[in-house]
């Protein structure tokens, strides 16, 4: 692909199986399909713990998406689609999973997510996906107590730094450090609407200003907005980020430094919160169906 | 006496040069380039050409927009006076339509609502310059979406035949719905009819909250779309009154304002 026509927002597929599990000696085998607005992740978990999973762009048609996300988690597991006892499907077109027997909220198996990848000790997570920004206060049980979202303006959202990596003409996966090669933090872009805060980084990328400070100009004022959100509901050690955004490191050291609380490092890749948290729903669903609940 | 008015918008100046308070001399205006400053004297210059007039034959100048501070104390336009859009605004609709009580004025990357009183005096105002959605940058980022040019957008919408919601409110989710629409073959005329509801029932929202007085007048390059002129009617539920040049207005209103500037001295 020449630079040019390069899709500086298009970030890589992938997909992973746990070698030393096998799926024969499960009880239970259970899915969460987590449909976001930009990113689909599925989940395949034995009797509660993780055991494959696959992460793709969601399509134009969230169906078709869901049964690709699916089948690529199970690739090469040998486990086919009826072997798995419950999925559960979750996220933004998560109604548009043909093959679930529920479906529940991303806020909810936020939380339930967060809590298997974290651990009991987690009190607030912040989910910054595709096309909104969710604040969740939860229970030691991870158990949402409340929330707090913004779906409505792409500011603050994974889509904002989309536009952005692309603007620059950086890689999103690269846009977080890229964002933070400044000797000083500058003033932050001062519009909050993706479309103006675009128009002022080119004028300030047209006064000279190096790709990498603007990048920190706006990585500043997507953070200040997400801490509006966190402040609103009320922030509570310990705290996580999840969501595809937790990877950009030029926001998650920003939100550490302005918010002086530092989030626990994850010991799973924290875009697949949602799906996980829709795959211990499932486990429990199917619990109740045979009776062992 | 000769004054003129200075708008200097998000995305065009536009000029106006006054007799006397009644009789425009002439209009003028540019795209808004790099250089704010530059491009406002290009287009002041411009003005002054048209009419054949000299910098030192206007009285008094007052600039108003959100770029005004770009040519403050500035030769040569160096203005006697900057404004606040809002006061233009009111100067120059009360002006032309003497029974306006309502104004709205959609430019390129504000939307504005002004209860005009007495002598065209500002009473209240809502202003949104924070988010694209509610301003004509919306139409135009969508127009790309739709690979269509801008002036096509409202006569495309006046085609359509069904009335589709749209569910994004920000600007950039709204491209991605318009082309998830396109991908399910909902044609461009329904697509562009639902971009124009939508902006439409953002600003009578804004509108809403200030209270609708008759007369209603809509300006700004916004009241130059024959596609949000209905919608908008629609969701305020009155007439609504569109001047001649509405892009205009502010720049009359500034050049009003430069007269009574001139007057008290």
């Amino acid at each position: 692909m020449s630079e040019k026509s390069r899709e500086f927002w298009r970030w890589r597929e992938y997909r992973h199986t746990q070698p030393d599990m096998d799926w024969h000696e499960a009880k239970m085998v259970t899915a969460g399909v987590d449909i976001g607005s930009v990113g689909s992740k599925a989940v395949v978990m034995l009797d509660g713990k993780l055991y494959a999973y696959s992460v793709m762009r969601t399509g134009g048609v969230s169906e078709e998406t869901a049964i690709k996300v699916t089948n690529w988690a199970l690739e090469g597991t040998g486990l086919k689609n009826e072997n798995v006892h419950y999925v559960v499907g979750t996220g933004y077109g998560r109604v548009n999973v043909p093959f679930a027997k529920r479906t529940i909220t991303e806020i909810a198996c936020h939380a339930r997510g967060a809590h298997y990848i974290y651990g009991p000790t987690v009190r607030t997570v912040l989910d910054i996906g595709g096309q909104d920004c969710k604040a969740i206060r939860c229970d030691e049980k991870g158990k949402v107590m409340s929330f707090l979202m913004n779906d409505k303006c792409a500011a603050g959202t994974g889509r904002g730094l989309e536009v952005f990596a692309d603007l620059i003409r950086v890689s999103i996966e690269e846009v977080g450090k890229v964002s933070l090669n400044v000797t000083k933090e500058p003033p932050p872009v001062s519009n909050t609407c993706v479309i103006f805060a675009k128009a002022e980084s080119v004028a300030l990328l047209r006064q000279g200003w190096p790709k990498e400070k603007v990048a920190a100009a706006y990585h500043l004022a997507m953070v200040n907005r997400i801490i509006d959100l966190l402040t609103k509901v009320g922030i509570e050690k310990d705290f996580v980020i999840t969501g595809g955004v937790a990877k950009n490191i030029g926001i998650a050291s920003r939100l550490e430094t302005n918010l002086g609380i530092k989030p626990l490092e994850p010991k799973l890749d924290p875009i697949l919160a949602g799906a996980i948290g829709a795959a211990l729903f499932a486990k429990a669903l199917y619990e109740k169906q045979i009776g062992l609940r | 006496m000769i004054t003129a008015g200075v708008d200097v918008g998000a995305k065009y100046v536009k000029t106006v040069l006054l007799e006397d308070g009644k009789n425009v001399l002439t209009r003028a205006n540019g795209i808004v380039g790099f250089d704010v400053w530059k491009s406002a004297t290009e287009v002041f210059e411009k003005a002054l050409l048209n009419a054949g007039l000299k910098r030192d034959q206007i009285a008094q100048v007052v600039a108003t927009g959100m770029g005004r501070k770009a040519i403050q104390k500035k030769p040569p336009i160096n203005p006697g006076e900057i404004v606040p859009e809002v006061i233009a605004d009111a100067k120059g609709a009360y002006h032309l339509i003497p029974t306006a009580k309502t104004i709205i004025d959609v430019g390129a990357e504000e939307g504005r609502g002004v209860k005009v009183g007495e002598n065209g005096k500002v009473k209240d105002f809502v202003i949104n310059e924070r988010c694209a959605a509610g301003a004509g940058t919306f139409i135009e980022t969508m127009a790309r979406a739709l690979e269509v040019g801008v002036k096509d957008m409202g006569p495309l919408a006046l085609k359509a035949t069904k009335a589709i919601p749209m569910n994004a409110q920000c600007c950039v989710f709204a491209e991605s719905e318009v082309v998830t629409l396109i991908h399910s073959k909902v044609s461009k005329e329904d697509i562009a009819k639902a971009i124009h509801d939508a902006m439409a029932g953002r600003i009578a929202s804004m509108v809403l909250r200030l209270g609708v007085e008759k007369d209603v007048v809509l300006i700004g390059g916004m009241a130059r779309n024959p596609g949000f002129l209905p919608p908008l009617k629609k969701e305020l539920n009155t007439e609504i009154l569109v001047p001649e040049n509405p892009e205009y207005v502010g720049a009359l209103g500034a050049a009003l304002l430069a007269l009574e500037t001139e007057g008290q001295k």
